[in-house]
């Protein structure tokens, strides 16, 4: 199994009445509910939180990017993945990814997760998605009809720029580039190994597979309403005669929250996690889903967004959350049981965990995480032993840089002969 | 008059069109919502003109055409379709979306068009009087946008159905998938793609028609159509909005009639 600690970074201080007073808290959100001074704090609390989970255990720790977004203070990932790839060892840097149809010339994302390899010494997993709608289309003004065309053209052109030792012309529909010739060069070869955040579309299945990429269900609803989606996905596999059924192969998100029992957990978690879904997830239904964004069979498969669940997340309550799954709470042994169950029914070896959790103090958060990394990880190791050597999906580190690589002052000054 | 439903081979994509009437040949472009079935504006239309109203690819059942992204393509593919259908400078009208893709075709071509009729057409961008979002409007806000009488125009629009019925909500998604996904190429996120810098090349002569109480396409807009086209006349009709089509059709079709 793979284990990511995930922070989303949602902004901590939206006001009790903000579902009520707002309306969205992506897109259009007041911008006067954003103090940069109060952000000194929170960024660096996250950027704590995340490398406090690199010494536990972790796999991975991941970020990804949003724009405009109450919930995500992160719009270019790669800034948050190069401080921690200073500051981090021996953990993969989950980047979840860059939207590469956002980026002029796409080469941009090329050049950018290849010096986050070189710089973490081979520990970058590359996400790369078509972004939502709200970030793609209505904040980034991409033409939905076109967006996945305009995806498919980026994609290929980082994958030539990172492939191809020399530079060579690229003549598409959305870039013209007479000399595409990045350096750096990613560590990894042929290039990192990349993970496709999907929303249910037979061709993202057919991208992933194809490719030799990871498929991964990012879901706020949880493991159980994932179970068709999944299925769906390895009904895919299974008919395109795929050499194998590894489990890393895919990766979900779930939320997690871990206490010492079941009523403590409530007690501790209750109020943050309906923070996340009462006000986080206050997005206005008409920026959910840019007519064109989703190909028409997709819609056919009644994946509708998730982001415009038919009653919304107003009233949800804990028991709601928990019971339905979108939330996995309680005592180690409780979250050891549901996690197996959500292993096992979605055949998922990566797993994102969302354990930082609406506007969490970063005690519960490190208490959570801890208990998590102790009491539930080790259990959940080896789910998968037949498949315990498949490294096609993770990253391949170097041997890192030591700390402080610099030398004494003394030593420095005697190459001008000072004693 | 009631029109008929029917094919035209055209380069692209074959291409569906209502045609219908007797008269001088009206070639009329339909806006981002598309033609109803029956439309009353195009039979009111058909009761004077020969007309001739093909569906974008993608709208009402038409195949779509990926091929077609930018607004040169829409622009030469709506000439193509005239051309299929063998008419040689037809009055030519659209609206609001509709409205652009003609004056581009007149821009593009200005020997090639005499008469043209634009009813609030989208392509101009104001900065201070922006164009409320089309693509991130809800279907119960369309009413409030689209119509000076908000309540009949709701009626309209809903038609009944339960908007919470999963069936109902899936075949709304597929269908605006098709049509406002083709709209977006060129309507989205912002309803420009250069027009302005083209409007001097229009040589037809031209009639602006506009609701009064348009909220989607202020009537302000008709003041800069009206600066861009040399000659253009505006015939502004009280107590209609955007649909104008529908909320005064007689007053629309006799505002077409000054074309001659």
């Amino acid at each position: 199994m793979k284990f990511t600690w995930f922070n989303l970074m949602p902004w901590p201080h939206l006001p009790d009445d903000f579902r009520e007073k707002n309306h969205s808290v992506w897109v259009d959100i007041d911008s006067r509910l954003f103090d940069p001074v109060k952000s000194h704090e929170v960024y660096n609390t996250y950027l704590d939180l995340l490398e406090y989970a690199s010494t536990l255990g972790f796999d991975g720790i991941g970020v990804n990017e949003h724009h405009q977004n109450g919930y995500g203070i992160m719009p270019s990932p790669n800034i948050i993945a190069a401080s921690l790839a200073r500051r981090t060892k021996d953990v993969a840097l989950v980047v979840l990814g860059n939207s590469i149809a956002l980026y002029n010339p796409p080469v941009r994302v090329a050049e950018e997760f290849a010096m986050l390899d070189c710089i973490s010494g081979g520990r970058l997993v590359a996400g790369f998605p078509v972004g939502t709608s709200m970030d793609t289309n209505y904040c980034y003004g991409q033409i939905p009809a076109l967006t996945r065309e305009k995806y498919q053209e980026a994609h290929d052109l980082i994958m030539k720029a990172w492939h191809d030792p020399d530079p060579f012309a690229w003549n598409g529909r959305y870039t013209k580039l007479r000399h595409v010739n990045i350096w750096p060069r990613p560590i990894q070869k042929p290039n990192p190994p990349v993970h496709i955040p999907g929303g249910g579309s037979v061709e993202t299945y057919d991208f992933c597979l194809d490719n030799t990429y990871s498929y991964s269900y990012l879901s706020f609803s949880g493991y159980i309403r994932a179970k068709a989606l999944m299925e769906g996905y390895w009904d895919r596999v299974a008919k395109r005669n795929t050499a194998d059924m590894s489990p890393y192969r895919a990766g979900f998100a779930q939320t997690i929250c871990v206490a010492d029992t079941d009523e403590e957990a409530q007690r501790l978690y209750e109020k943050h996690v309906l923070y996340f879904y009462n006000r986080c997830l206050h997005v206005y239904p008409g920026f959910a889903d840019a007519p064109g964004y989703r190909t028409i069979k997709t819609i056919q498969t009644g994946a509708l967004s998730q982001y415009a669940p038919p009653k919304g997340y107003a009233d949800v309550t804990w028991k709601e959350l928990t019971e339905g799954g979108h939330v996995i709470a309680g005592s180690p042994e409780t979250v050891r049981q549901r996690m197996e169950e959500l292993i096992k029914s979605l055949n998922v070896g990566n797993i994102f965990c969302l354990m930082h959790v609406g506007d969490m103090p970063r005690e519960k958060c490190m208490y959570s995480t801890r208990l998590f990394a102790d009491k539930v990880m080790p259990k959940l190791r080896n789910m998968f032993p037949d498949y315990a050597n498949d490294d096609r999906f993770w990253c391949h580190p170097v041997e890192q840089v030591k700390p402080g690589s610099l030398p004494t002052e003394r030593d420095a000054f005697a190459v001008a002969g000072h004693a | 008059m009631s029109l008929q439903l029917k094919t035209i081979a055209a380069p692209h994509v074959p291409v569906r069109y209502h045609e219908g009437g007797s008269g001088q040949p009206l070639v009329f472009l339909h806006g981002a919502g598309g033609a109803m079935p029956n439309d009353p504006f195009l039979e009111k239309l058909a009761s004077k003109y020969h007309v001739y109203a093909p569906l974008l690819p993608g709208y009402g059942d038409s195949e779509e055409c990926p091929s077609l992204r930018d607004m040169l393509d829409f622009t030469l593919h709506s000439w193509d379709v005239v051309e299929a259908l063998g008419l040689k400078n037809p009055i030519l009208a659209g609206h609001s979306m509709g409205g652009m893709i003609a004056a581009e075709m007149a821009a593009i071509a200005p020997n090639d068009v005499t008469r043209l009729g634009l009813i609030c057409p989208a392509g101009l961008w104001l900065d201070d009087h922006p164009i409320p979002d089309l693509f991130a409007t809800m279907p119960y806000e369309y009413p409030q946008l689209l119509f000076h009488n908000v309540e009949a125009g709701a009626a309209l629009f809903t038609a009944g159905a339960q908007v919470d019925d999963p069936e109902w909500l899936k075949a709304f998604l597929v269908t605006n998938a098709r049509q406002l996904g083709m709209a977006g190429k060129i309507l989205f996120p912002v309803p420009d793609r250069g027009l302005s810098s083209r409007l001097y090349r229009i040589k037809a002569k031209t009639i602006l028609v506009w609701g009064d109480s348009d909220k989607l396409i202020s009537p302000v807009y008709a003041q800069a159509f009206k600066k861009g086209i040399r000659g253009a006349e505006l015939v502004a009709i009280p107590e209609a909005g955007h649909m104008v089509t529908l909320e005064k059709p007689d007053q629309v079709v006799s505002a077409l009639a000054r074309l001659g």
